[in-house]
């Protein structure tokens, strides 16, 4: 038998081993991404990758140019945080301060869950009901273009941003909520001077890491975004964002190829977009936390 | 205390209800203009509770409910005509907790002149500098009022936290255990205070401190698991106390 020392020291052992392997296969997966999209930069340079404008990777001879994508992922990203920022902060306020405890338990579940709703059903929900709404009602070519990709892809940041600012808003402490309307303040005034300002670091947060999601999202931009690798010049133009070429593009990329080596330095630009988000949520989150009875 | 004292708040068969319990039960007493009235009594024994009745503040939780009349100046507080914003103008509250808003010290102490629609800067400045010398914190705050007021120590807080109840001008001001988490030189300096700021206000003041209500009240009321038990001046309660129940406490024999 062992000793309970013993015991112990192999729980412990247990633990670290498997703690290690799931953050060293993330690492190597990393390592793997970085060793199959760096080898592109020899055939063209980080300037001429990032700022081209052609994407053509398959023409003879091919072009590397991911400006393309790169706007159609930034349009998106930003048109779809446009879109779900007031309606994710806006039900955020709504359930932290104005509807009933009742309420507020139904309804924050709901929406919590409905992060959870698989985005190919939401890419499918575009593709035969926004896109011939959006063709017929706007007399547009074709419905699957950048505006269409920016609702779907804000309704899936919606839950996020609104679940991540409830939380910041509902645990504003109830003495400065008392000390605003104490001094003669309405609920609104106290709302908008006091309960927004003290809960901005998570709202911020939420709004960060909504937009991580966002630009990260594949499936839905791969159905909905109309998948063209030009500039927009409208919202109504149809885009194709970085994750959507690659998905639509790697099983055809030869192993090794130029194109293939394109479209894994395609995922590490996307990687270090998703990372950059993540810090910066990061770093609000813990650097604009208030002291005091402001304390998150 | 001269016989010119005038009834500021009177209360007439207050009871007041959390959902179903009955926390303060048929309280009628009356509070005097440019007085010290101090609330004592063991924790739960509605001082607090009642306190917040004055300026409506147990309106925010729910299914509360009052029966009775509380008059400032002899218009109900309670009526359904009342606007429940202005009444928070004339009777201003300081809190258990220093509790500044995340901003400047200078924005903390406008910030109630400016939700009640001031916009002339002059004024808001000056009437800044007026509350926060009033509250005897000027000197320590006057070079540095566009810095965030939660760099204040406790007591800095608190005291600021007077000077923005005292920029609306109110007449009335309670306080809920001001200087409970502070340490006894803030507190001595609470207690001055209040010494100074009942010749403009009259003063509603919750305490655990026996020696504080003695110290700075005027009259001192006692409550007893929601009910009044007695109230009088300061001096009557604290050396010759009608009910056993009083003295009890007073001295120290429970609560």
């Amino acid at each position: 038998m062992l000793s309970r020392k013993q015991k112990d020291f192999l729980v412990k052992s247990i633990f670290f081993v498997i703690a290690l392997v799931s953050i060293l296969i993330l690492f190597l997966i990393m390592f793997y991404l970085f060793r199959e999209g760096l080898p592109i930069f020899e055939v063209v340079s980080v300037k001429d990758f990032l700022f081209g404008r052609y994407w053509y990777p398959t023409s003879d001879p091919p072009a590397f140019g991911i400006f393309p994508l790169l706007v159609g992922s930034i349009y998106v990203t930003a048109l779809s945080t446009l879109i779900a920022v007031p309606l994710g902060v806006m039900t955020a306020i709504y359930l932290a301060e104005i509807a009933s405890p009742a309420l507020r338990n139904i309804v924050k579940p709901i929406v919590e869950l409905l992060a959870g709703m698989p985005s190919v059903v939401i890419g499918f929900f575009g593709m035969v009901v926004v896109a011939p709404f959006l063709q017929n009602y706007l007399d547009l070519d074709s419905g699957l273009n950048l505006f269409n990709a920016s609702l779907m892809l804000a309704f899936m940041s919606v839950p996020t941003i609104c679940s991540i600012s409830e939380d910041a808003i509902f645990s504003v402490p109830r003495e400065l909520k008392e000390g605003s309307l104490a001094l003669g303040a309405t609920h609104f005034q106290t709302i908008v001077k006091v309960i927004i300002p003290a809960s901005l670091s998570g709202i911020s947060t939420s709004i960060i890491l909504g937009m991580s999601r966002a630009i990260g999202e594949t499936m839905v931009v791969l159905m909905v975004a109309g998948g063209a690798a030009m500039i927009p010049e409208s919202i109504f133009d149809p885009v194709r964002p970085m994750p959507a070429s690659i998905a639509a593009e790697m099983a055809e990329a030869p192993f090794h190829s130029n194109h293939y080596y394109a479209l894994f330095a395609i995922g590490i630009v996307l990687f270090l977009f998703t990372l950059a988000f993540n810090m910066i949520a990061d770093h609000i989150s813990h650097k604009y936390r208030q002291v005091g009875a402001a304390t998150l | 205390m001269g016989s010119e004292k005038r009834v500021k708040i009177s209360v007439q068969n207050l009871n007041f209800y959390y959902g179903d319990f009955h926390a303060l039960h048929d309280i009628s007493m009356d509070m005097y203009e440019n007085h010290v009235t101090a609330l004592i009594g063991p924790s739960g024994c509605g001082k607090s509770t009642f306190l917040r009745c004055i300026n409506r503040m147990n309106d925010l939780i729910l299914g509360t409910r009052v029966e009775g009349k509380l008059l400032l100046d002899g218009k109900d507080l309670y009526d359904p005509k009342v606007d429940v914003v202005e009444v928070r103008r004339k009777v201003g509250m300081v809190f258990q907790k220093p509790n500044p808003f995340p901003k400047s010290i200078f924005e903390n102490v406008a910030y109630g002149l400016r939700v009640n629609g001031v916009k002339d800067k002059k004024f808001i400045a000056h009437r800044v500098e007026e509350s926060l010398k009033m509250a005897a914190i000027w000197d320590e705050v006057k070079d540095r009022l566009h810095s965030s007021a939660l760099g204040l120590s406790g007591g800095q807080q608190q005291r600021l936290c007077i000077a923005r109840a005292l920029a609306m001008e109110p007449e009335v001001l309670l306080m809920d255990e001001p200087a409970s988490a502070l340490d006894p030189i803030a507190t001595q300096k609470i207690e001055d205070l209040i010494f100074e700021l009942k010749k403009r206000f009259t003063i509603v003041i919750v305490t655990h401190n026996m020696q504080q209500a003695a110290r700075v009240s005027d009259y001192t009321a006692f409550f007893y698991m929601g009910r009044l038990v007695e109230v009088d001046t300061t001096d009557v309660i604290f050396t010759r106390p009608k009910e056993k129940q009083t003295e009890d406490y007073i001295t120290g024999r429970f609560g």
